[in-house]
């Protein structure tokens, strides 16, 4: 009873720790579905099973990240340690945030170090922080795998915003073309020509700073590339036979997009969503480095490194850690993406491999 | 014998700067239950577009100007758009030429036969998927209940085709237009495709529009004929009639031009000229520039069908004769 007065007298805490929960639940419900779809699907299946032999390290690593980021999204009040203080204790708290509990020293520390790193005194815990710790004394493993789930909603949230923005965008205009096509090519033009760091800062500062709001920010300049390309194919595949044949059947114009040219254009989506994803983490970290990004992030911890490494001697270990958490995140990804692409091109499609 | 389909006076233009050049002028034929009516003619002579306009898909900007297609009764050009939808596929199917290239490739074959029966009859899916088993077997497609999961790359093109026209009778349409059915297949296939469609012609009572410039498919699948030059019907009748006494003088080219007819060693015989783009259709009759019969007069002449025995044909030499006679 105490706690769910608890969650209701905070409901900024509630929210928090529902969205991170939601987050969860959307992302394995996501999962399920395509899961599902993929194996019914014969195409999708020999492909994603190609993909999974061609790149078995890749898909291994983006796993753990993704296991990591969700174990940092199931959160709960409560159940802290003794000697907590009383902020902390009515604070939803993550499972990772719960594992690295009470890890915090006073400052700096080197990688499996035994003293402060400047002033010299003994660590609370010894050789415990793999990673060392920040300038709040916070252990730099523990932010780098809290980065993980902020990357991944980074690239995913937005992805899922600029996306169907994309695609429906692209299909509309490449499928009916005439006047819907121009006003269409005239927004995108217009967007492609403004300078993307600008609006995005102005995007930012007129929804104000949250991980949401970034994200709209990136989704709103980034669908440009991919509803060109989707715009495009659809006008391709609009002449073809056998959407000239599914008219002729009868087929009404939702239905010729939604079975006929959809269908068609799904590997394009995976693709540009893999390369996306990529581009949206590094555009991140440069919101971070200029001061607007999301807290908790990579490219936060890049920034840090800003003052870290003109120090002598240099703190290396907060930007290395972020630095290398990016990179591998990034590499795999791409590769997954590489091998998607030569799966599921469609001029390789079904044939005998 | 009543007809299913009338097809009267159709004109389709396409615009060419500020002007519109007609690529159909009036066209007119009838088809009735049960029967076949080959348009035949060269590439460019409009065959393709007649059965386009007919189901009111004309690619843009081309448009229907004029004349009326009347199926049962009702005039297809004057029909609500979400009407017409639901009279193609149903009413009036269509197979096309390129079977390889006209199924979804990323869908398999039997739920895009299912896609077609969902669209037009409130049935589940379960029973489509019965009822697309059914027509596989009919369509003579070896292990139905198998090949229904199969995906179109994994098919042979005569197989395709199969399916397309299991497709296209899906619903038992009354007109089935078939536009060019065996150019993209090879000889021994294109037979067995040929007999499949004679066969389902004669148990369901469907009538075939065929288009094809293959006189070999006419003789083997058409009760009638209609020739198609520059947009217009030159000449229309019994299979009979224009194959063996061939009365205008572009039929007559165009079948002394079969290589069959031809003698060992001699060169094969040819219209002269070429068929002229819809721009720079001539004048007068459209043929007269090629003809060798013409006279002076066909260059000022309206070209019109007139009926001469067993068929009709757009002649003023022919109309003159039929006339003096």
């Amino acid at each position: 009873m105490t706690k769910v007065a608890v969650l209701l007298a905070a409901p900024g805490l509630f929210e928090q720790a529902a969205f991170g929960n939601a987050i969860v639940l959307g992302v394995l419900a996501l999962a399920a579905v395509a899961g599902f779809y993929c194996a019914k699907n014969e195409i999708w299946r020999q492909a994603l099973g190609e993909v999974f032999r061609r790149r078995k390290l890749s898909v291994l690593v983006l796993g753990i990240y993704v296991l990591l980021a969700l174990a940092d999204s199931i959160s709960w009040v409560g159940g802290g340690e003794a000697g907590a203080d009383a902020v902390q204790a009515h604070e939803a708290r993550s499972l990772v945030d719960r594992w690295f509990e009470g890890t915090t020293e006073k400052s700096y520390s080197a990688p499996l170090g035994v003293a402060e790193f400047y002033d010299k005194t003994p660590l609370q815990r010894p050789r415990a922080h793999l990673l060392g710790t920040n300038i709040l004394g916070q252990d730099v493993l523990y932010m780098t795998v809290k980065g993980a789930r902020v990357a991944l909603l980074i690239g995913g949230l937005t992805s899922l915003i600029a996306i169907p923005l994309a695609l429906f965008f692209g299909l509309v205009a490449g499928y009916f073309g005439g006047r819907i096509d121009d006003i269409v090519f005239f927004v995108m033009s217009t967007l492609a020509s403004m300078p993307g760091i600008l609006l995005l800062i102005a995007l930012i500062m007129v929804l104000g700073q949250s991980t949401f709001s970034v994200c709209m920010a990136l989704g709103v300049t980034s669908w440009v590339s991919f509803c060109r390309l989707a715009r495009g194919e659809t006008m391709k595949l609009r002449e073809l036979d056998y959407v000239a044949a599914a008219r002729a059947l009868g087929a009404s114009h939702a239905a010729i997009l939604w079975r006929h040219i959809l269908p068609n254009l799904l590997h394009l989506v995976v693709i540009s969503f893999v390369l996306l994803f990529s581009s949206l983490v590094l555009a991140e970290a440069t919101l971070s480095w200029l001061g607007i990004g999301v807290r908790g992030s990579w490219g936060n911890m890049i920034a840090q490194a800003k003052d870290e490494l003109s120090r002598d001697p240099i703190i290396w270990w907060n930007v290395t850690a972020a630095g290398v958490a990016v990179f591998v995140l990034l590499l795999c990804v791409n590769r997954i993406g590489d091998a998607l692409r030569d799966v599921l091109d469609p001029r390789t499609l079904g044939e005998g491999r | 014998m009543s007809a299913v389909l009338d097809v009267s006076k159709l004109m389709t233009s396409f615009p060419a700067g500020k002007k519109r050049v007609p690529v159909l002028a009036d066209v007119t034929f009838s088809l009735a239950a049960g029967r076949c009516l080959a348009l035949v003619g060269e590439s460019g002579s409009g065959k393709s577009m007649t059965a386009l306009s007919i189901l009111r898909l004309v690619p843009r900007p081309g448009q229907i100007d004029a004349g009326s297609v009347t199926l049962s009764g009702r005039d297809l050009l004057t029909l609500p758009v979400p009407e017409m939808r639901s009279v193609r596929g149903r009413e009036i199917a269509m197979i096309f030429q390129e079977p390889m290239t006209s199924l979804n490739p990323v869908v398999s074959v039997g739920e895009q036969v299912v896609e077609a029966i969902v669209l037009h009859e409130k049935v589940s899916k379960q029973a489509a998927r019965e009822r697309s088993v059914e027509l596989f077997r009919r369509v003579g497609i070896p292990d139905p209940g198998a090949r229904v999961h199969s995906f179109p790359h994994q098919l042979s093109g005569g197989l395709k085709q199969r399916v397309m026209i299991a497709m296209a009778l899906a619903l038992r349409p009354r007109v089935l237009l078939a536009d060019e059915p065996t150019t993209a297949l090879d000889v021994t296939v294109q037979a067995q495709i040929l007999e499949l469609l004679r066969e389902l012609q004669a148990e369901s009572e469907t009538a075939i529009l065929l288009i094809t410039h293959d006189f070999g498919v006419v003789n083997q699948l058409a009760d009638d004929i209609a020739v198609m030059y520059a947009g217009r019907i030159v000449e229309s009748g019994s299979r009979t009639a224009i194959l063996e006494s061939p009365s205008h003088p572009y039929t007559r080219g165009l079948l002394a031009a079969l290589p069959g007819r031809a003698r060992a060693g001699e060169r094969l015989q040819e219209i002269p000229g070429r068929m002229p783009a819809p721009a720079d259709v001539p004048v007068g009759c459209p043929f007269a520039p090629r003809c060798p019969e013409a006279i002076a007069d066909c260059g000022a002449w309206t070209a019109r069908l007139t009926k001469l025995d067993k068929r009709e044909v757009a002649c003023l030499r022919r109309e003159e004769a039929g006339g003096a006679s």
